[in-house]
């Protein structure tokens, strides 16, 4: 009775704040992780070799490095260097760098899938390379990849959750310092925890319908 | 202008690593006339076709459409190709795309046209090879001989000046070879300019205004069809064309 009581009058008012935020940063980080994987993805396949070397160079540091660190690096250790960030954007910087690594991964195999023959026949019928690329081949690619890529976007979801350690005060964040105040930790991480996890259902079941949607025949 | 040919090929030469695939190919094709070239498969028939729309880039030699030279102009390379059509052994039809929008897609991304007129256009195409009751069906539900009239159809969008055709019926089965080859000889029946390569001997004797018997990487001979079935200059070329004859015969009894 009285968990249900601290639940009521002190947590969900304090982790509202915090869940829109944490919201900010999803809905920041997801469309430009994507768009910065599939530049990657693209460049890796279809670039030059110094755009290949780039793209791979990408890959192999931010996969190589943790989140957290990296998160460290961009907030704390940049502005010496003259390079300073608000939390937020710092975080969102952080996941976007992140998540462009992952999920380039995907994209990349399913760009490799996408047969060949396609490609010389857009370029038969006068297409550029790169509008054979980008209208016929990643169409095709972004399809395949989308299961591969919907999780990345589910564990960037949670990932999320590291951003109150540099200050920028999501859910997690919010969470703990009720829990602190009031010395709730039990009641306090039950409901961040399902919070995270109405979140990651919904994105789930919107993942869903999308491949649903985007899914051809043959594919 | 009037005997400009249409296309004109010109010594081409291509080789892979060691292998020297074309050792000096050359003819011409008029408007309106359809060339076949025929011969064993690996003598570079393919290959001299690709060549002549750049995708392949040929070692040596040189490739006129209407007058103009388009070898090495890598610049404009999109705009010549999209005057010469091209129809695959293996379709390579858009598989993400249903049947009218593998046709459109040129005509909004290469000829920017607008939405509406490209499926105009499209549809009509489509009725031209007898697939506009498939517009909306996706590659992976046509038959093979429906994925071959599709490619056609997007090729034709284009207006093209010249079709060129790698073994459009090889991948078939032959119950559907029929169908497309009647779609290539209403085209040829209605003026268009064709190369085709292929082993349908039957379509070459009709459709041929000149057959090109090619072995290894050369035009060993060349003549229109009467000469070529009747008295070919080579034994090589008399061998082939009754071998791929019988075949045919067969084919057709099957059927």
């Amino acid at each position: 009775m009285d968990s249900l009581l601290f639940i009521q009058n002190n947590l969900l008012s304090a982790l509202w704040e915090g869940w829109g935020k944490t919201l900010r940063l999803i809905f920041m980080s997801v469309p430009f992780g994507l768009i910065v994987g599939i530049f990657i993805a693209t460049g890796r396949v279809y670039g030059n070799s110094p755009l290949m070397f780039i793209c791979r160079m990408y890959v192999l540091f931010f996969k190589g490095t943790p989140l957290l660190l990296l998160l460290f690096m961009i907030y704390f250790g940049l502005p010496p260097l003259g390079i300073s960030f608000t939390p937020f954007t710092a975080s969102v910087l952080g996941f976007i760098l992140c998540m462009g690594a992952y999920s380039s991964e995907y994209i990349r195999g399913a760009i490799q899938s996408v047969k060949t023959g396609q490609v010389i026949a857009a370029q038969a019928l006068g297409m550029t390379r790169w509008q054979s690329v980008f209208s016929i081949v990643l169409p095709q690619a972004f399809c395949r990849a989308l299961p591969g890529v919907g999780n990345e976007i589910i564990y960037l979801i949670k990932y999320t959750s590291l951003a109150h350690i540099i200050a920028y005060i999501e859910v997690t964040g919010a969470g703990k310092i009720v829990a602190a105040r009031f010395f709730r930790f039990t009641e306090t991480f039950v409901v961040v925890g399902i919070i995270y996890l109405i979140m990651v259902s919904v994105a789930t079941k919107l993942l869903k319908i999308l491949e649903k949607r985007l899914s051809f025949p043959g594919m | 202008m009037n005997n400009t040919p249409v296309l004109k090929v010109q010594d081409i030469h291509k080789s892979f690593g060691n292998v020297e695939v074309l050792r000096g190919v050359s003819f011409e094709v008029e408007k309106g006339e359809t060339k076949v070239f025929i011969g064993p498969s690996g003598t570079g028939k393919s290959t001299l076709l690709k060549c002549i729309n750049q995708l392949t880039i040929p070692d040596r030699g040189n490739v006129w459409l209407n007058g103009r030279e388009i070898v090495h102009s890598h610049v404009k390379i999109n705009l010549y190709r999209q005057q010469m059509g091209m129809v695959f052994q293996n379709f390579f039809l858009f598989d993400h795309l249903t049947a009218v929008r593998n046709v459109e897609i040129s005509l909004i991304k290469v000829k920017r046209m607008n939405r509406k007129e490209a499926r105009e256009k499209a549809m009509e195409e489509l009725s031209r090879v007898g697939m506009a009751d498939k517009a909306n069906s996706y590659p992976a539900e046509l038959s093979g001989g429906q994925a071959q009239r599709l490619s056609i159809a997007r090729a034709l969008a284009m207006d093209p000046e010249v079709m060129l055709f790698d073994e459009p019926t090889s991948s078939l089965d032959p119950e559907l070879t029929g169908e497309v080859l009647d779609v290539m000889r209403k085209l040829a029946r209605g003026g268009m300019t064709m190369v085709v390569v292929t082993h349908e001997m039957g379509f070459a004797r009709w459709a041929a205004n000149e057959i090109f018997f090619m072995d290894e990487g050369v035009i060993l001979e060349s003549g229109p069809p009467a000469e070529m079935f009747t008295r070919p200059r080579f034994e090589r070329t008399r061998r082939f064309i009754s071998r791929m004859t019988e075949l045919y015969a067969e084919e057709q009894s099957d059927g």
